[in-house]
């Protein structure tokens, strides 16, 4: 797979400038995209109220801090991830173990270890932990190259999946794990929805200010020029798959932090959080808000949590349909912007 | 200077019997070959003789069975990022700017192994001196480029890394004559004002001729001939190797 906008740079340079209406038109899908999402946001939650508002609100925090990270290394390096479940995973199921509630699982048969973590020493550990084992994976299959990567990644999601559903002394297996702690400072538990909202929002802005701070240094040039000509940056001394591990480890910690936070909202994790099509799903998010662009993957993760939520409202898909519904619409959703709009409702680059 | 560190006699760098094999085929079949400090060696043959692999084989991007590379008389390492430090810049055939980054973004691409800006700052600037054309479009995207503009850039992001031996592939190729004849300037001019040793691979036999020092002339991955400029204008052997005539593996001496 290689991911371009204008590989050669002779058809760049010969290519003659699209018209002015061309222009406008296609800025003007941009700006559609935007305004569509937005409104549609505003809409749905007002009029769903404010309850609904708020847990839609964490869900797209959560979603957004997946595609945003992901978008880094399928945006920035051209390399396909679906492996990026098994790393939210990681993250979750550090959590759940180092915080689960002791008093809970003694009165259980079936016991887990438990430790009592508060949250923020669990947190670093799954962030690290993430990054740990993106170093070993990236290190195992270090070649990196563009054609294997997806199975290797898609072998990575398949290893986590069944390592969290047989690791059963420490993961509970299919039953999962319950009374996963809440944050807490000092004394203060952010446990209302209201406060764990705000908090989700704050550790979103905290990883779109990594990410961006990220590709735009030098180190971000270097990816942009590995994406482009992986060949020609190669050339002036770049150790190109040193670059692409360093990105691939950075984006599978945010991914281990998204898991973290997870696990904390909903306080039960099992197994069926971590399965394969919800990196697909993620992939999808990401290729709908536009490579290599952070505000295409808050939008296409908004756009997608929209469509998800709002799917159970409508009258003629009985609730327990709703989950193949969302990925029927989101499959024919996906071919027809891959047939319309290559480039996701905000991007530049095609896949 | 110590004779011993820096043999002043011997050549910059010594290719002893490069073999290239990519699977079956065999790109080079035993190519030796100097350059000498501060030459502009033309190398020169037809499509698929082996001249970018001669290239690429030195910078270690190129799959070496045998043979070896020296470098100022000690043999070069085949890590690229080791070979760029020693001074070595390659410019590759087809220019291969970066659309996406700006022209200025481009250049600094062409310095990994400098961590000082002031230094950074002042080869951009020697470098747009260079070629003016870059300078008013710095900011712009490389794509807003033609391909004469490209192919500066090229060579500016190459000499970015203030190289002793720069090694350029086919820099005139898909050009338009007048940007041609620019081109073989500006190559000449580096030579002259830089004193940058040069070793250009070259279709445009003419344009080339005329800049170089010395030639070789390769053929199906062995060198056919090896000598001034003049000598190749005088003998047949590019007619020969380009017409499939020339009998490979015997290399004609000046
Ligand atoms: N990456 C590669 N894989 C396989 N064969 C290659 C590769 N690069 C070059 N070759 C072959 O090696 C020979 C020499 O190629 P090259 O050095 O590019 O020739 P030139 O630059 O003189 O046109 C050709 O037969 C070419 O097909
Ligand atoms: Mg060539």
């Amino acid at each position: 797979m290689a991911i371009s906008a204008q590989t050669d740079a002779d058809a760049a340079a010969e290519a003659p400038t699209p018209g002015l209406i061309t222009r406008l038109a296609r800025g003007n899908i941009e700006l559609w995209a935007n305004l569509l999402v937005i409104t549609w946001a505003i809409v749905f939650m007002a009029w769903q109220g404010t309850g609904f508002a708020i847990t839609i609100g964490t869900v797209f925090a959560i979603w957004a801090i997946l595609a945003v990270s992901l978008n880094l290394v399928v945006g920035f390096t051209g390399l396909l991830s679906v492996g990026h479940v098994g790393f939210f995973g990681i993250g979750a199921y550090t959590m759940a173990v180092l915080t689960s509630n002791a008093s809970y699982e003694a009165a259980r048969t079936d016991a887990i270890p438990t430790y009592g973590w508060p949250f923020f020493a669990a947190l670093p550990v799954a962030v690290v932990l993430a990054g740990v084992v993106a170093v070993v994976v990236g290190v195992a299959f270090n070649r990196f190259r563009d054609d294997i990567f997806v199975l290797v990644s898609f072998g990575f999601a398949i290893i986590a999946f069944n390592t969290f559903l047989n690791l059963r002394e420490i993961t509970r297996g299919a039953f999962g794990i319950h009374e996963i702690e809440k944050p807490a400072i000092g004394g203060w538990v952010i446990d209302g929805e209201l406060e764990f909202l705000l908090f989700s929002l704050a550790l979103l802005a905290l990883v779109v200010l990594v990410s961006w701070l990220v590709v735009s240094s030098s180190f971000g040039r270097v990816l942009t020029a590995i994406r482009e000509d992986e060949e020609a940056i190669a050339v002036f001394g770049y150790r190109v798959t040193h670059y692409k591990l360093a990105i691939w480890v950075i984006s599978a910690m945010m991914a281990g932090l998204a898991g973290g936070l997870f696990a904390s909202w909903t306080s039960f994790i099992d197994p069926n959080s971590f399965i394969l099509l919800e990196s697909m799903l993620l992939v999808s998010i990401v290729i709908l808000g536009g490579l290599a662009t952070i505000w295409g993957s808050l939008l296409g993760a908004m756009a997608f949590v929209l469509m998800e939520e709002g799917m159970r409202f409508l009258p003629f898909i009985p609730p327990e349909y709703v989950g193949q519904a969302r990925q029927i619409v989101l499959g024919v959703l996906l071919v027809l912007l891959m047939l319309f709009r290559p480039q996701g409702l905000v991007g530049k680059y095609r896949l | 200077m110590e004779p011993s560190e820096q043999p002043t006699n011997g050549p910059l760098l010594r290719l002893t019997d490069i073999a290239v094999h990519y699977g079956a085929v065999i790109a080079l079949n035993g190519v030796s070959l100097d350059v000498q400090r501060g030459e502009v060696v033309a190398l020169m043959g037809p499509n698929g003789a082996g001249k970018s692999t001669v290239l690429k084989a030195i910078m270690g991007l190129a799959p070496v069975v045998t043979g070896e590379v020296h470098w100022r008389g000690d043999r070069l390492s085949a890590a690229t990022h080791e070979i760029v430090q020693e001074g070595i810049a390659f410019v590759p055939q087809g220019r291969r700017v970066f659309t996406h980054l700006s022209i200025a973004e481009n250049l600094e691409m062409g310095c990994l192994y400098l961590d000082d800006d002031a230094e950074q700052a002042r080869r951009l600037e020697a470098v747009m001196e260079l070629f003016p054309v870059l300078y008013p479009k710095r900011r712009d995207p490389a794509s807003a480029m033609s391909g004469g503009q490209q192919q500066m850039l090229a060579l500016g992001r190459g000499l970015m890394a203030d190289p002793d031996l720069l090694l350029l592939d086919e820099p005139t190729l898909g050009l338009a004559p007048i940007i041609v004849t620019e081109v073989f300037e500006k190559v000449a001019e580096i030579s002259e004002r830089l004193r940058t040793t040069i070793m250009v691979v070259e279709h445009n036999i003419k344009g080339v001729l005329d800049i170089a020092d010395r030639a070789y002339v390769l053929d199906k991955g062995n060198i056919a001939h090896e000598g001034t400029p003049q000598s190749v204008r005088d003998s047949t052997i590019l007619t020969d190797v380009f017409l499939g005539r020339a009998n490979p593996g015997q290399a004609s001496e000046d």
